[in-house]
């Protein structure tokens, strides 16, 4: 019962949700930013405990190594201070807490009802990976390769033009506004 | 391999590891003194021991012994916890590095690698690469210094900038190998071309990719000349301005970790490892592969410090450029050449 | 092993951390954050299933729900510095009304 997998899932989603209750108990912004970094670095180790490799990889570096140093970045820029109590955040903290706790505890307790016989392990995959040499590990880089650039490609072309829209629209928001332009002055 | 054997040579292998690895930081400290003061048409340090090899004993005596001063107004948990993050990410990247063909040691075959042969080795060292960018940024802020921080702002955005290209200019390697494993790529380098040019990756079209690669790389690593950030003459000190004793003298380790590391991957992915004329009675040939590997990154390293005492610095927005604007496309298009190669 | 209800779990208290965490907190940039923890919380679920049924389709929907998010980010995070610019404020209780 108490194999080294369950040992490894219990310590990386203990970090993960003490990472997540650090993020919702600090006020700072940094300290929260840190907090979510190690909520993913944890979800990171989950992801190789369930065999994917490439998804944890990927998670590290884009995730953790580029979103959030965005994230840590603006807060830098923009010097977020410590964070004021208000009416509204009074309020919120009263029935916000307890509501969502009601809801977690009924879905914690429906899935739990029904766990039934799953369990992760080893099995036949899909097609396309049984075609592929048997050395390749489902969810190494050579099986989800062939996936993403045939069954779907269409969509990462389009998260493709969605990035780049997306870059286009933070140098126009995060641009400095154009400043009034300089009339020549009569005379001279 | 059996669990007890495994945990006692994966101990020996981090000790043995960590203690070349330290030893080599501190003496490629000496190396660049030396170097770049004969660039420069002086000695370097010549007085603390014999071609003042002592020299790095010395100035990590000083160090260790030196006031650590922490300023009153920094934000004191980043503060003390930016140099840890620094040379801890620094140091794990040698994990998975290999090293030199399997040792057989009391009948079991040991590979030269902390790990073993990890599947995605070059994924994670990216990874960490990535994670190393935090130390400098949080540097920069817990300072609470206008100095540090846009030296620790500008540092990583160029360093999140040059990764891209990094990341791109290995790809060519990898469609050439056709895995992530970085033994898997030393392998495929083996053999030669007419008996005498060996079959490393720079000779059999990725020449493009090298210089790519090692551009990123001195990006990321922020040296000269891409050390804007921490520029003596421009922001102070950059993101390191508020350090003193040994939380800078981490700071200096993990850059100059970060040197060997990129150094050790430019030897696994272009210049073919530990492949190397091999001769001898058995216990030189196990030896000898870790030399040739050794040899190629100390080319590397003097290439670095060459470098670093021959070329100006670029000013931030032509770096951001030269990143964007150059780099970037150059590797996007050896990766187009590099797979129409291989289908055709 | 480890049943894939032990991951559903986790994927459902992480993501309601980050309802909660929408919900409570003031400051813009922590909401942001906020909205990436259920991303994440999803992305454990999407992988375990993927487990389960031995269906990599859910990895690949892991990289896709990534990549959005990261595009989701830069651009959030745009016009929070463009909201910055203009109120001075990152507290989304200060910034209730239309008029400056």
């Amino acid at each position: 019962m108490l194999s080294v997998h369950l040992i490894l899932f219990l310590a990386f989603g203990a970090i993960a949700l003490a990472g997540a209750i650090n993020l919702l108990a600090q006020t700072h912004p940094i300290n929260s930013a840190l907090s979510l970094i190690a909520v993913m670095a944890a979800l990171a180790g989950e992801y190789l405990l369930l065999g994917a490799e490439f998804v944890a990889a990927v998670q590290v570096i884009v995730y953790a190594g580029a979103v959030m140093v965005l994230f840590v970045f603006v807060i830098m820029l923009l010097n977020a201070g410590v964070e004021e109590r208000t009416r509204g955040s009074r309020v919120a903290l009263l029935f916000g807490i307890p509501g969502t706790l009601l809801g977690s505890v009924l879905i914690a307790w429906v899935i739990l009802q029904h766990s039934a016989t799953g369990s992760v392990t080893a099995g036949a995959w899909g097609d396309r990976v049984s075609q592929l040499s048997s050395q390749a590990v489902p969810g190494s880089p050579e099986t989800i390769g062939p996936l993403l650039f045939h069954e779907f490609l269409l969509p990462f072309e389009i998260t493709s033009i969605l990035i780049l829209i997306a870059i286009m629209g933070a140098v126009v928001l995060a641009s400095k506004p154009p400043s009034a332009p300089v009339l020549p002055r009569e005379g001279n | 391999m059996p669990i007890w054997p495994y945990i006692v040579a994966s101990v020996i292998k981090s000790a043995v590891v960590l203690v070349v690895l330290l030893t080599a930081v501190a003496y490629t400290v000496w190396l660049e003194r030396k170097v770049v003061g004969h660039i420069q048409n002086r000695w370097g340090p010549t007085r603390v021991g014999p071609f003042g090899l002592l020299q790095p004993l010395a100035d990590g005596l000083k160090l260790l012994i030196k006031e650590d001063l922490t300023p009153p107004h920094v934000y004191r948990p980043l503060y003390i916890a930016a140099p840890l993050i620094a040379i801890i990410f620094a140091l794990t990247s040698i994990a998975v590095i290999p090293f030199g063909n399997p040792v057989v040691v009391f009948g079991y075959s040991i590979p030269l690698q902390i790990t073993t042969d990890v599947n995605t080795g070059l994924l994670l060292i990216l990874g960490v690469t990535s994670i190393g960018v935090y130390g400098v940024a949080l540097a920069g802020w817990s300072s609470n210094n206008k100095y540090s921080l846009l030296g620790g702002l500008r540092a990583s955005a160029q360093m999140v900038s040059y990764e891209i290209s990094l990341g791109l200019s290995l790809v060519g390697v990898l469609i050439m190998t056709g895995s992530f494993s970085l033994r898997d790529i030393v392998d495929a380098q083996a053999g030669h071309f007419w008996g005498f040019i060996p079959r490393w990756n720079i000779f059999t079209g990725q020449f493009v990719a090298f210089f790519c690669y090692l551009t990123a790389a001195y990006a990321e690593t922020n040296r000269i000349p891409f050390d804007l950030p921490e520029a003596e003459t421009e922001l102070v000190a950059g993101y390191h301005t508020e350090y003193s004793a040994m939380k800078f003298a981490m700071f200096f380790m993990a850059e100059y970790a970060n040197m060997i590391t990129v150094g050790c991957l430019a030897t696994l992915l272009f210049f073919g490892g530990w492949h190397g004329p091999v001769f001898g009675p058995p216990i030189v040939q196990a030896v000898l592969p870790v030399f040739w590997f050794a040899a190629k990154v100390f080319v590397f390293l003097f290439i670095y410090i060459w470098v670093r005492g021959t070329l100006p610095r670029f000013r931030y927005d032509q770096l951001m450029a030269f990143g964007w604007k150059f780099l970037l496309p150059l590797a996007l298009v050896n990766v187009i050449a590099t797979a129409i190669a291989v289908t055709w | 092993m480890v049943p894939l209800s032990y991951y559903l779990v986790l994927s459902g208290i992480l993501f309601s951390c980050g309802v909660v965490g929408f919900l409570i907190k003031r400051n813009i940039i922590t909401i942001f954050m906020s909205i990436e923890l259920m991303l994440n919380g999803v992305n454990l679920s999407f992988v375990a299933f993927a487990a389960h049924w031995h269906a990599l389709a859910g990895q690949v929907f892991v990289f896709f729900v990534m990549v959005v998010a990261a595009a989701e980010t830069a651009v959030g995070l745009a016009i929070i510095i463009a909201v910055y610019r203009t109120r001075e404020t990152l507290n989304v209780d200060r910034v209730n009304l239309l008029k400056l």
